[in-house]
């Protein structure tokens, strides 16, 4: 019957997820693509956590990024150019039972979806925000994003990119009640692993931009970084992303940073002499807009009939 | 009939009342001077004697205009009558302005007739700047000229007896005064009262029940008529509301989870409404950051197994369209809002139009089939959302519920709901999804199919706006795409198939018939009925479902000689401005109604940024039974 199960007897029986639990197919990104990496780790975290795949649900924009649920065999939602943040945030305004995952591009969050970054940021609801920034618009082939840097060559600015890019971790840490945001490259799987798993456990929105090489349009971006690991700058410290040493040990260039502390994550993160990796700030203790938005959830009927017919009654002549 | 001498008013006039089967009356002032608080208080008292009531608010565009200002003009219309009351109706009976120059806003707006009485506040007469006492000196002179009946009355002065700051106090006095002239019983005045300042305090209470019997007595002082609107007979369990309190009260009826908006006049009084109480009734509002995520965030919440709804206007519908699309191509449940004002751009904010047809029916790209429905009542503003919350999750659509700034804002009593627990929302079902059952498992004949939420277990799918399959994988083959389109094509077709004619106005069959939607049904049934009373064979059909269009229209058009929208949007000339018809731009209904029967249907559409009166439509409906033929051209056409 509607609302009710049909068979309980199964229910008592533990279930396990493998990955294959939460794969949905062949990914189709190019071959090289960052994203595929990222995607592995999700479905990685999906099986240590055990996540239940029908209580999971990601949601993305448009973009290459954005193809993110399709090839995860959980709830998903693959909406529109630059609003997966209020859709993702409308999932859990009455849903807060639900865990989510939101992935999205650099020109999906950074320019169409700018005010709904802000904003998702400042309500602080508890879900795992990928910024997959691969400094160019993918999908569209080309063209300059956000975060493009100057001088770089693309199909609507051929003679190189004119303004400085924007600074989406700066950016996001100077919004206000700003909860978590981390970093980490896409070449290095141990280090997206830890920061993804570290942006799970936190409750609040976590914001984490990943450095992503798209190998059509900007193999190059990272490469000097990829070659030179003392470009990478590794934030260390027991509450930050703590990663499994065999993956991070080519990184000799260290600053312990304390995620609590909101400057020191702006100046690091201001840094363009290196690429800072890790935890750059997180404070669990922000108000989360769920804790509002989900009062009444658990309304009866028959208390909503007596609300109602109350009101009729003010208005009764 | 009542014949007067049984009033029960404190003020019993010396005088015996003129007995009137209805009254139009106005109170005008600059905005902030109270003078709608005042008429709600006095409509309401009026539903609860029994009349029939309905008002319309005059609002200024700007929050605060210059005072004594012509385009400042803010005070509301009440017409009250012993029968039920369905429109504004024609020129005002009675008006009382709190100065000369916002009375010319109305006199730009036709509100008045010769021997219309204004009640004037005689203070500018000696007013210390020299150009007030001209500029009201002048236009006394002028309203005498126009045929106006003007009482110049010191109420200022006389309000300074009970407070020393009348510009705060006046409209409780001017309350007091109507209650004299139209014979109300003051009892119920002073409950108004006591529930308006009920958080204010005893001593403000006082204050204001002082005004009030002090308008009171200063009207049996200084006027020499009083009037009785005798009620109706049969007293039934009435509500007064307005059309946005309506649809709040709506959306808690239907058991909406999730109201998410942004503020945007003449939609968001629903919202504050709402705010106070929907929490009790088990809903959130969500404030969004712009309209785009407002509607996104209703779909969130929907595809998540919540009903929700997004509430705006015409500049909000625009921003939404794409959203629009996607809940269609999705089939994503959704109930949209839309609280008309003059278009487009910020157009006419809190002005009346009917201008957002197109918009609701097409506004998004490719072929976006979805259910659009017009509120014609205050009460359809009630009902129509219950109506549309079902139909968005039985036929997995969205679903636009047109209303407009007129029903916003105007109040009239109607029959109490009585909620029951099938209006309400059913609970999240959270049974294991069937196992191979595809997210979109079509049925080919109507295109419906059952929704997975998340939570069911088996039913996880990726919604996508791309085109899909069944399955919702991405399909870009010719047939996938053509299928898709016609499925959800299918579902609007079925829907239609479950809808019964419209009822017609008057006659079956006759020369005329006038075809409305949306909040102009009381003004053309009025216009309508008076003709006929005149011998005519004219009817109207009023339409609430815009897509799909309820069956029956094209037989039911061939039954007249003649077919006409009536309507508040911009239309060409019928014969275009060169005598070139073939580039004349029609109306909107009249243009949907041509392309959905083949008929050749006219039209008289206007955009005034104020309800048609029934008077307006009696002489379009008389000029065009002129062209015609029917009634001699001379009498009709000189008029129009
Ligand atoms: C309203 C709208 N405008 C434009 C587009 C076209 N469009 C699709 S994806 C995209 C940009 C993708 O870049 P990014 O977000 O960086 O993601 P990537 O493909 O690089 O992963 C654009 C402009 C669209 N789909 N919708």
């Amino acid at each position: 019957m509607f609302g009710l199960k049909t068979d309980w007897s199964l229910d008592v029986l533990p279930r396990y997820f493998t990955l294959e639990d939460y794969e949905g197919g062949t990914a189709r990104w190019c071959p090289g693509c960052g994203d595929h990496g990222v995607l592995t780790a999700v479905q990685r975290i999906c099986r240590d956590e055990q996540l239940l795949p029908e209580q999971t649900v990601c949601v993305s924009g448009i973009g290459c990024s954005s193809r993110f649920p399709h090839y995860m065999k959980t709830y998903g939602f693959h909406g529109l150019h630059g609003r997966a943040l209020p859709v993702a945030c409308g999932v859990k305004s009455r849903r807060p039972d639900l865990k989510i995952w939101v992935a999205t591009g650099d020109g999906d969050c950074c320019s169409i979806g700018a005010a709904h970054w802000v904003h998702a940021i400042r309500y602080n609801m508890n879900m795992v925000v990928m910024l997959f920034d691969n400094n160019v618009y993918g999908l569209t082939k080309n063209q300059t994003s956000p975060t493009t840097r100057p001088g770089f060559k693309s199909n609507t600015h051929p003679r190189g990119a004119f303004l400085p890019p924007l600074n989406p971790t700066l950016t996001t840490l100077s919004i206000t009640n700003v909860s978590f945001v981390a970093q980490t490259v896409d070449w290095n799987p141990v280090h997206v692993y830890a920061t993804l798993k570290r942006a799970y456990d936190h409750p609040g929105l976590s914001f984490v931009r990943i450095m992503q090489r798209c190998p059509q349009f900007t193999p190059m971006v990272f490469e000097d970084a990829q070659r030179d690991p003392s470009l990478i700058l590794l934030l260390e410290d027991p509450k930050g992303v703590v990663a499994d040493e065999a993956g991070t040990k080519i990184y000799k260039n260290r600053l312990a940073h304390d995620p609590g502390d909101i400057n020191r994550a702006r100046e690091v993160a201001s840094r363009e002499d290196v690429i800072p990796i890790g935890l750059l700030y997180a404070n669990p203790d922000n108000p989360r807009y769920e804790d509002m938005s989900s009062v009444g959830v658990d309304v009866t009927i028959e208390d909503k009939l007596a609300a109602l017919d109350k009101e009729l009654g003010r208005f009764a002549i | 009939m009542n014949d007067g001498q049984t009033s029960n008013s404190g003020g019993r006039a010396a005088h015996s009342p003129k007995v009137l089967r209805e009254a139009i009356v106005e109170i005008v002032s600059d905005s902030g001077e109270g003078a709608q608080k005042a008429g709600q208080s006095f409509a309401t008292v009026c539903a609860k004697s029994g009349n029939g009531v309905w008002t319309v608010e005059i609002i200024p565009a700007e929050i605060k205009p210059p005072a004594r200002s012509r385009a400042g003009a803010s005070g509301i219309r009440i017409r009250l009558g012993s029968e039920t009351v369905t429109n504004m109706g024609d020129e005002a009976d009675l008006v009382v302005g709190f100065n000369e120059q916002v009375l010319y806003g109305r006199i730009m707006n036709s509100a008045f007739r010769e021997g219309t009485i204004i009640l004037l506040e005689s203070k500018w007469a000696t007013d210390p700047d020299e150009q007030i006492r001209d500029m009201y000196a002048s236009a006394v002179e002028d309203f005498h000229r126009r045929g106006l009946i003007v009482h110049e009355l010191a109420m200022h002065e006389a309000c300074l007896a009970y407070t020393p700051n009348p510009q705060l106090g006046k409209n409780m006095f001017v309350l007091g005064m109507l209650c004299w002239i139209y014979q109300r019983d003051v009892e119920l005045a002073k409950k108004e009262i006591v529930s308006i300042f009920a958080k204010k305090g005893e001593k403000v209470i006082g204050s204001n029940i002082a005004l009030l019997e002090g308008g009171m007595k200063f009207a049996r002082e200084n006027l020499t008529y009083c009037f009785d609107v005798p009620a109706m007979k049969a007293k039934r369990d009435l509500i007064v509301t307005n059309g946005n309190q309506a649809v709040g009260l709506g959306v808690m009826a239907s058991g909406m989870d999730l109201v998410s908006m942004y503020p945007i006049t003449p939609a968001t009084s629903a919202t504050h409404y709402l705010s106070g109480v929907f929490q009790k009734a088990g809903g959130f509002i969500h404030q969004a950051e712009d309209e785009i995520a407002a509607i996104g965030f209703a779909i969130g919440a929907s595809y998540a197994g919540k009903t929700a709804c997004t509430i705006t206007s015409g500049p909000g519908l625009a921003l939404k369209t794409e959203f629009i699309g996607l809940a269609v191509m999705a089939e994503v449940p959704l109930v949209i809002v839309d609280v008309q004002r003059g278009g487009p751009a910020t157009g006419l904010p809190t002005k009346i139009e009917q201008g957002d047809l197109f918009a609701a029916l097409y506004a998004s790209p490719g072929d976006a089939p979805k259910v659009v429905m017009a509120a014609a009542t205050i009460e359809e503003c009630f009902h129509m959302i219950i109506t549309a919350r079902k139909l968005a999750e039985a036929f997995r659509t969205p679903v636009i519920v047109l209303t407009d700034a007129n029903l916003a804002t105007g109040q009239t009593p109607f029959p109490r709901p009585r909620p029951v627990e099938d209006w309400m929302e059913a609970p999240i079902d959270r049974s294991p999804w069937p196992e191979g059952l595809a997210p979109y498992a079509w049925d080919e004949e109507t295109g419906l199919s059952r929704r997975p939420v998340p939570g069911q277990r088996g039913g996880q799918y990726v919604l996508t706006g791309l085109a899909h399959t069944g399955q919702s994988h991405v399909a870009y083959d010719p047939n996938a795409n053509q299928l898709g389109c016609e499925m959800r094509s299918r579902k609007i077709a079925a829907l239609a198939q479950t809808l019964v004619a419209p009822k017609i106005h008057g006659d079956d069959s006759g020369d005329l018939l006038v075809v409305g939607w949306g909040s102009t049904i009381g003004s053309i049934e009025e216009a309508v009925d008076r003709v006929r009373g005149a011998g005519h064979r004219v009817s109207s059909v009023h339409l609430r479902f815009l897509s799909p269009m309820e069956p029956g229209l094209t037989e039911m058009f061939g039954r007249f000689g003649r077919v006409m929208t009536v309507e508040l949007n911009y239309s060409d000339p019928p014969q275009g401005f060169w005598g070139n018809p073939e580039y004349a731009r029609r109306a909107q209904l009249a243009q949907h109604l041509r392309a959905q029967t083949l008929h050749d249907v006219d039209y008289f559409a206007i955009t005034p940024g104020q309800p048609l009166t029934p008077g307006q439509i009696e002489r379009v409906i008389l000029a065009k039974l002129g062209e015609m033929g029917v009634v001699e051209r001379g009498a009709a056409v000189a008029t129009a």
